[in-house]
């Protein structure tokens, strides 16, 4: 952990090397690039294959059991979140979800609380900062894990500290959990990774872009509002000939 | 009047009817069918669904594409450098985006076909001429997936001018990418890198 601080101060410090014309959100876009292409590499070599591998072997059914296990155990802090945000209501549902799924639901394995019409959620405590007014800061691509902002990677510090699986002993079975966890969500992820490679012409740029929209959308609960640069060219004439 | 001009008069008139019930349909009612449709045909379709994507952009194209305006699209992907574009290069655009978006929606439909869909109730006044329809993907153990389509009431019925999927707006996600290139190596050098892109899809399969 205290890795990770240390690395974003190093950025913090690196931030002023940034070039005239980048984009403001994203000063520290050079060595953003960097990790960004060593996460690349880490996954083009070892994470998509074992994940491919993964979704060839086990069976829809089985993988959909893993994702709702750890889905399960997220709920707890996912209400922590809502309650945090004021949000007394979804956080209770998110708390009633972990009971009926837990017990109900075999220890999270099925998703009874879906199928009883209580919704997931989807909070963390990058969106709770958000939620209390702190900014996303420069964008961020934290190796292995990703796209984040300066603020989100404080969240994900303190999600960290909060989650129950770094803290699972023995040491073996934390980190066979960790991997299954890490494998499972790659694999979750091949369709859509494989939809974006198509989609972008730079897929870092459009990657990026696609993070920071989904990040304030979900810190509004799926309706933000309206930034005022889209007011003012909204509707361009669009006629052709 | 004989027969024969009395069956030709209905004919007529079935055809207007229909053309007129096609026009008026509801924004989220079009989306609804249409969705439904769509699938349908992909579950129904072997080839489709083993992975035969000449065949699915078929039927997207014959499907979908009618009730998408590509050129409010693509306009407002390009903001403010739509102005500096000729009317060659608007067209040039046009067509090269479409193109990228329908491969890319197929890939999404051949991914996601098999969930199951809420379509939500407008909530809209019936003067509105811009409406956004709301459809969740529902899947076990994760939030739904909300897929918001922006339409505008136009002369042939409602178009679909932006799709904002999970909170990212398909049309403002491009508008970073479109501005980088056109400020570093002008329109031509945007439509030659869609073109390119849309080409290597191609190969690909």
């Amino acid at each position: 952990m205290s890795r990770l601080l240390l690395l974003l101060a190093v950025l913090a410090a690196s931030g002023c090397a940034s070039s005239p014309d980048a984009d403001p959100r994203d000063p520290w876009e050079g060595m953003n690039r960097a990790v960004y292409s060593f996460n690349d590499g880490f996954d083009d070599y070892l994470a998509k294959p074992v994940a491919g591998v993964y979704k060839d072997v086990l069976h829809v059914e089985i993988r959909s059991r893993v994702s709702n296990f750890f889905a399960n155990i997220q709920d707890i802090f996912i209400g922590v979140n809502n309650v945090l945000q004021g949000k007394f209501q979804d956080g209770i549902e998110d708390w009633a979800r972990f009971v009926f799924n837990s017990t109900l639901g075999l220890a999270g394995i099925h998703d009874v609380a879906s199928d009883m019409g209580i919704e997931k959620h989807n909070e963390d405590f990058g969106q709770t900062f958000g939620r209390w007014g702190a900014g996303t800061g420069p964008y961020l691509i934290l190796p292995f894990l990703g796209s984040s902002t300066l603020r989100d990677a404080g969240g994900t510090v303190v999600d960290y500290y909060f989650a129950p699986l770094p803290h699972v002993r023995p040491i073996a079975l934390r980190n066979t959990l960790y991997g299954l966890y890490f494998v499972n969500t790659r694999a979750e992820l091949l369709d859509a990774s494989s939809i974006l490679d198509q989609a972008a012409l730079d897929r870092y740029v459009f990657q990026r872009d696609a993070y920071l929209q989904r990040r304030r959308s979900l810190i509004y609960d799926g309706s933000p509002p309206r930034e005022r640069e889209e007011e003012v060219n909204d509707k361009p004439d669009s006629t052709v000939k | 009047m004989n027969m024969r001009k009395l069956l030709f008069a209905i004919g007529i008139f079935s055809f207007l009817a229909a053309a007129h019930a096609q026009e008026a349909l509801a924004p989220d009612v079009l989306v609804k069918n249409v969705t439904l449709e769509v699938v349908e045909i992909i579950q129904r379709d072997k080839e489709i669904r083993t992975g035969n994507r000449a065949k699915l952009i078929q039927v997207i194209d014959a499907k979908v594409l009618p009730h998408f305006n590509f050129a409010s699209m693509t306009a407002l992907a390009m903001g403010q450098h739509w102005k500096s574009a000729t009317p060659e290069q608007r067209q040039q655009l046009v067509d090269a985006f479409r193109t990228l978006l329908v491969r890319t929606y197929a890939s999404a439909l051949a991914a996601y076909s098999e969930q199951k869909f809420d379509f939500r109730p407008l909530r809209a006044k019936p003067t509105d001429t811009d409406v956004t329809v709301q459809v969740r993907v529902i899947q076990s153990g994760a939030q739904p997936v909300p897929i918001d389509y922006s339409m505008e009431k136009t002369a042939a019925g409602w178009k679909v001018y932006d799709v904002m999927v999970g909170g990212v707006s398909l049309v403002a996600n491009y508008r970073t990418e479109f501005a980088n290139v056109v400020r570093s190596s002008g329109v031509d050098g945007l439509i030659k890198d869609l073109q390119t892109k849309n080409k290597t899809l191609e190969q690909k399969k």
